[in-house]
């Protein structure tokens, strides 16, 4: 008799999400699912407000990344109201305030989400493998993950009013710039947030390099990798065009302009799921999956302009001798690449006196529609609106970081059950490899539906009639 | 008449020019007594009840009772703080105030008397209406569910702009904002830049393209709260229109 399974819910990742492990009549897996089962409607009820006001509202979608919803709605405005270069002082205050938020995410994620994982092993028990024993057991990494943390939250402060969901970046520019005042503050301590992050990108290195045979078996799949890059191609986390590669490495498409992103990607819905299952079009949606986020990003670019991340991201490539990595484990790695990159960013724009300027704000000629694009911390994320002559918002699309990772955090769940699952029982083995798996994706089920609430996960064994026959919850 | 008098206001004797009301004697001696409706420059409408006082043990509307000799004024005692929390958060399960994103936050007198208050929730069910928006004028945006029918607009218009945009129409609950046109705010002689705009206390009525371009941590009631500045001798409390 065929079976499934039920992971219910998913603890430490943001959100609330289900797996579901389907077996076959030999108990062998037949196919896993992630189903993400809330639903919010932020398209839907922001449709009839001003478009003004849409920056300020759209990010009460997460209190993870609200930075990233903030900013990339704000680009989209800015379209709106006629802008298509803002002045340096506004550009640099968003910029600093997007580097803060993935400096602030990044660390929450490696430190107080994954490090159990990797500190203790997969299959350590879950009394110390959470982040009380990480605190107890290597307090340092504990104490420089909240610091870290606090540190980024400063800068969001610093630039967007308050460290969520402030109201910093308007149509158009930004309502402040950066004081001396608070410049200083913040300059105070970067020379220890870069060692710190210096020591992470260390501590996610090693650990890859060490357990490189477990990550090679463990959901290591070959995927498309999207990301927004420079003109250049070097990495860049606010602004630039779309670029696909394959799993090879070869260009699928390069520096397309973000406006037309509907010309490439577009959605598919499944019954399971009130996440959509975005693809390549030319592709199809059978094999135009692709992953985003650190890994996309790092595969994508051709370098990263700061030189310590370069150095980083050069020793990651090696692993793979310069071709995309496709292990769902280095997505720690390549995170922490990111967290060097997002604070050397930090330093050089602290030392900017463009963020002293006083050119806050543009204006131009009305437009009716516009796409605002960032790679927020979990990937790429799209802002899609039309707005009528009154201002009021009349359509709006989001492809949220986490929806376009949906199928490979499917695959990764569907390859780790084929790995781990013995029989028709849910050990305890199976539900922390499931969790690491989606972890590595830092997924945020809130933004990816648009839900509200906890996110822990349940793993459920069904039969092929959809009776479930064994089910277990982790909190 | 004219002349000097005495009255006190919780024990404390104050000055007061007879012809006055006594929210205006109160702001002249450093004392303030919460309103909404009421508003510098605008005739007194008496309408919201947040000033509601104690005149000689019986409920008078500061905004409209004018000073008398020997008047003896309760203004903050326990019952008329819950008496006025209740009528805040009536006004506030009433309409559809999201401050987290209205951008009047931080500028908006509801939201600053709530704060002074110490309301952190409503005792009420919220009643979600659903009046509409007005966006159809070039410069000026309505949120009608952020209405607090105070009437400062209606005054504001036919007083200071020498119009009569504004002006309410059905009764009770039913009671509501309407434009003096037949369909919409850009059918009127509103502009942009008439006092009713600015008079409106809350959300409702907005100028179009000024959102949240005062950072937190500048606006109005971020740094001390509503009444402060009465308290403190300022008078700057009221804006002048």
């Amino acid at each position: 008799m065929s079976t499934k399974i039920t992971i219910e819910p998913v603890t430490r990742v943001e959100g609330h999400g289900k797996v579901t492990i389907h077996l076959d009549d030999n108990n062998q897996v037949e196919r896993a699912r992630l189903h993400i089962v809330e639903f919010r409607g932020f398209e839907r009820f922001i449709q009839g407000r001003p478009f003004w006001e849409v920056p300020v509202t759209i990010q009460r979608l997460c209190g993870i990344c609200p930075v990233s919803h903030h900013l990339a709605a704000a680009k989209a405005m800015d379209r709106i109201v006629g802008v298509d270069v803002l002045t340096p002082v506004a550009e640099k205050m968003r910029r600093l305030m997007h580097y803060g938020q993935i400096f602030q995410s990044h660390s929450l994620h490696f430190f107080h989400l994954c490090s159990p994982d990797l500190l203790f092993g997969f299959d350590a028990d879950v009394a110390i493998r959470n982040v009380i024993g990480v605190a107890q057991k290597h307090p340092e990494l504990a104490v420089q993950g909240v610091m870290m943390r606090k540190y980024g939250q400063e800068i969001i402060k610093a630039t967007a009013g308050k460290k969520i969901h402030g109201t910093g970046a308007i149509p158009g520019g930004i309502n402040k710039n950066l004081s001396i005042e608070e410049r200083d503050a913040l300059l105070k301590d970067i020379d220890q947030q870069i060692e710190w992050a210096q020591g992470a990108v260390k501590l996610a290195q090693d650990y890859t390099v060490s357990h490189l045979d477990e990550a090679l078996a463990f959901a290591n799949f070959p995927s498309h990798h999207l990301s927004l890059v420079r003109e250049d191609g070097a990495m860049d986390l606010y602004h630039g065009n779309l670029r696909a590669i394959d799993a090879a490495g070869e260009t699928v498409f390069d520096q397309v302009d973000y406006a037309n992103y509907t010309n490439y990607i577009a959605e598919e819905v499944r019954d399971y799921s009130y996440m959509k299952f975005p693809y390549i079009k030319s592709i199809g949606p059978e094999d135009g999956w692709y992953r985003v986020g650190p890994l996309a990003r790092v595969n994508a670019c051709n370098f990263i302009d700061t030189p310590l991340a370069e150095a980083s991201r050069q020793a990651f490539m090696a692993v793979t001798e310069g071709k995309p990595n496709n292990l769902s484990l280095a997505y720690h790695w390549a995170r922490m690449i990111e967290v060097l990159h997002a604070v050397e960013k930090i330093q050089l724009l602290l030392h900017d006196p463009d963020l002293q300027g006083t050119d806050l704000l543009l204006k131009g000629d009305r437009r009716e529609e516009a796409v605002g694009l960032i790679e927020a911390p979990r990937g790429t994320l799209f802002h899609h609106y039309k707005v009528n002559e009154g201002g009021q918002v009349t359509m709006c699309n989001l492809i949220v970081s986490t929806t376009n990772n949906n199928e490979p955090m499917n695959r990764a769940v569907e390859s780790v059950a084929k790995t781990y699952l013995s029989g028709q029982t849910i050990t305890e083995g199976l539900l922390n490899h499931v969790e690491v798996a989606i972890r590595a994706y830092d997924p945020c089920l809130s933004c990816a539906t648009h839900a509200l609430g906890r996110m822990p996960l349940e793993v459920q064994v069904l039969d092929r009639e959809g009776s479930v026959l064994d089910r277990r919850a982790t909190r | 008449m004219s002349g000097k008098i005495t009255l006190i206001i919780d024990g404390q004797e104050i000055e007061a020019e007879i012809g006055q009301t006594i929210l205006d004697a109160a702001d002249a001696a450093g004392v303030y007594i919460p309103r909404l409706c009421a508003m510098k420059g605008l005739s007194p409408h008496g309408s919201c009840r947040v000033c509601t006082v104690h005149v000689n043990g019986r409920p008078q509307a500061a905004c409209t009772q004018p000073v008398a000799p020997g008047m003896s004024i309760e203004n903050e005692t326990p019952e008329l703080k819950a008496h006025r929390v209740s009528v805040i958060d009536m006004l506030f399960v009433e309409g559809n105030h999201y401050c987290m994103f209205c951008e009047k936050s931080g500028n908006c007198e509801l939201q600053a008397v709530a704060y002074r208050l110490g309301i952190l929730a409503p005792q009420h069910d919220y009643m979600f209406p659903c009046r509409g928006v007005d966006a159809s004028h070039p410069e000026v945006f309505i949120d009608g569910n952020r209405c607090i029918l105070c009437g400062r607009c209606v005054r504001a218009s036919q007083e200071l702009d020498n119009k009569n945009v504004f002006q309410f129409v059905g009764r009770g609950i039913h009671k509501r904002l309407t434009f003096n046109a037949p369909n919409n705010l850009s059918q009127t002689d509103l502009a942009g830049i008439d006092k009713a705009v600015d008079s409106c206390p809350v959300g409702a009525i907005l100028r179009k393209g000024t959102a949240f371009s005062v950072p937190i941590g500048q606006r109005l009631y971020d740094n001390e709260p509503i009444g402060s500045e009465i308290e403190s001798g300022r008078r700057t409390n009221d804006r002048q229109v």
